[in-house]
């Protein structure tokens, strides 16, 4: 099959450049085992999703790598640096956007700036920038509940982008945004990708979602999660945001991933 | 309210309710309740005197030093009951039972351990006011959205800026009506206070005046103190207001 690029995956194993690396990672609560020695890596500059049905560990893995949790064991390396906690080297995007109600969308877009300490007016010209690119220029000191869920999202990312992390974890952002403005987002998300020079991990239960936006989708099956299969679509990815939904490789991964899932869905 | 196709203002039902009162002050029902106009009369008469100004400074002092101290207490302790589980498993009983104690049996124990002074009636003050700040704080932080706890940790917000920058304002909804109440409940701390442990302030023009059945002074300097809690109250109204655009949407 072309789309998997397995022989040239296995090929270029020595040479690629793992921006994260999660090695043997198990959590459990309690009595469950949500990860069992799960071991993945992801590219330097290229958008990794995991993928999976629902309880199958995917926010989870995610929130271990952003140090929010940490696994019982195996250890996640960012940079071949070990991760024990938050660190300035990633940033989070929410799937419920987590902004400070009570705040602008500037000061929300400046907050991981502001608790690092960078000085108010410096800080405010970062933020500036980053309304600007995700398309929010004139909203700076609106609050987020005048804002539309797309809208607050974008405030999300924007935060997000303004601290210029190396690593972008997403946890559903598209989620809880309809149906027109999520697929905006894909596109956006796709150019983001292709300008900035940073390594994205992004969870998603969307198929579609996954394979338009991915360049390495792992899928992750439940119970206790472990990764079953990765996937490297990569013959439409420089045609055009346009045109990938057409494409013929593009259709065969999302049949191929629902054949592989489909067993696993109530 | 509307009346006839008429809008009335705030609190008209007041006029009513002082209609009534003139009323049966002047059918002589009782000496118990003088004419409100008499007692109008005696309130802008004794208002400025020496007597007066000095029981209302009196008063004040004790109610804000008692005030302030129940905030300045009461929201911190909340807070921290409020994230940590341990802190919140120890004190919560006793928070509860001091919430219903009655607190004026406790008053001559004060007396005791701090003197007849004016240090007694602060902490009878702060006392009434602080059970409900605390719990209410306490409510606030519970309520708050796990993901922006998460958001401040993962920006890596040090334990004292997440405190400052997420928990309080996140809580201060609920802080705001816990003040709010704790205030109505101070007014009462510092009167019983300046009733049982030394007869100052307005606890002293009370017992002067209803010792002596000078019921239209009685009266009066109990709606100047009803006025006085009532701003105080209707100003925390206002601010709760003012946070009340984000308390909905957490």
């Amino acid at each position: 099959m072309p789309q998997t690029r397995d022989a040239a995956a296995l090929h270029q194993a020595h040479d690629v450049d793992y921006a994260v690396t999660a090695h043997k990672v198990s959590k459990n609560y309690g009595d469950v085992e949500a990860l069992k020695d799960l071991s993945l890596e992801f590219p330097r500059g290229q958008l990794t999703t995991l993928l999976g049905p629902s309880g199958c560990g995917k926010t989870t893995l995610l929130k271990i790598i952003a140090g929010l949790l940490a696994p019982n064991s195996g250890e996640i390396q960012v940079d071949r640096k070990t991760v024990t906690g938050p660190g300035p080297d990633r940033a989070f995007v929410f799937q419920d956007f987590a902004l400070l109600p009570w705040a602008s969308v500037i000061r929300n877009v400046a907050f991981g700036l502001e608790l690092r300490g960078v000085a108010k007016s410096e800080r405010e010209g970062i933020a500036e920038k980053y309304i600007q690119d995700v398309g929010l220029g004139g909203f700076e000191n609106s609050f987020p509940h005048e804002l539309s869920g797309g809208m607050r999202q974008r405030v999300g990312l924007a935060r997000a982008l303004a601290v210029d992390a190396r690593v972008l974890l997403m946890d559903e952002p598209f989620s809880a945004v309809d149906e027109q403005t999520r697929r905006k987002f894909q596109e956006d998300l796709l150019s983001l990708v292709q300008h900035e020079n940073k390594t994205f991990i992004f969870v998603t239960h969307s198929i579609e979602e996954a394979v338009y936006v991915s360049d390495q989708i792992a899928i992750l099956l439940p119970r206790p999660s472990r990764v079953s299969e990765i996937i490297r679509p990569s013959g439409f990815r420089n045609r055009g945001s346009e045109n990938i939904r057409r494409d013929p490789e593009y259709l065969d991964i999302v049949d191929r991933i629902w054949s592989s899932l489909r067993s696993y869905v109530e | 309210m509307t009346v006839f196709g008429r809008r009335l203002p705030g609190m008209s039902s007041l006029i009513l309710w002082g209609l009534l009162w003139e009323v049966v002050g002047r059918l002589g029902v009782t000496f118990f309740i003088p004419p409100l106009s008499e007692v109008l009369v005696t309130l802008f008469a004794t208002i400025g005197t020496p007597a007066f100004t000095k029981a209302l400074s009196e008063t004040a002092y004790a109610f804000t030093m008692g005030v302030t101290s129940a905030i300045v207490i009461g929201v911190p302790v909340g807070i921290l009951m409020g994230k940590n589980r341990l802190l919140d498993e120890l004190l919560l009983p006793w928070v509860n039972i001091f919430l219903s104690a009655p607190l004026t049996a406790l008053v001559p124990v004060l007396m005791v351990l701090f003197g007849f002074g004016m240090k007694s009636i602060i902490i009878t003050t702060t006392l009434f006011a602080i059970w409900i700040i605390i719990l209410n704080s306490r409510a606030g932080v519970m309520q708050i959205n796990r993901s922006l706890i998460e958001m401040a940790h993962s920006f890596g917000a040090s334990p004292i800026d997440a405190f400052v920058k997420i928990y309080f304002w996140a809580a201060l909804p609920e802080i705001l009506g816990g003040v709010r109440i704790g205030v109505i409940r101070a007014v009462k701390g510092v009167i019983i206070g300046q009733l049982l442990i030394s007869i100052v302030g307005f606890g002293a023009l009370f017992e002067l005046y209803s010792a002596n059945f000078l019921m239209s002074h009685f009266w009066a300097v109990l709606i100047v103190l009803f006025a006085l809690a009532f701003t105080i109250s209707e100003f925390l109204a206002f601010l709760e207001r003012r946070v009340a655009y984000y308390a909905a949407k957490r």
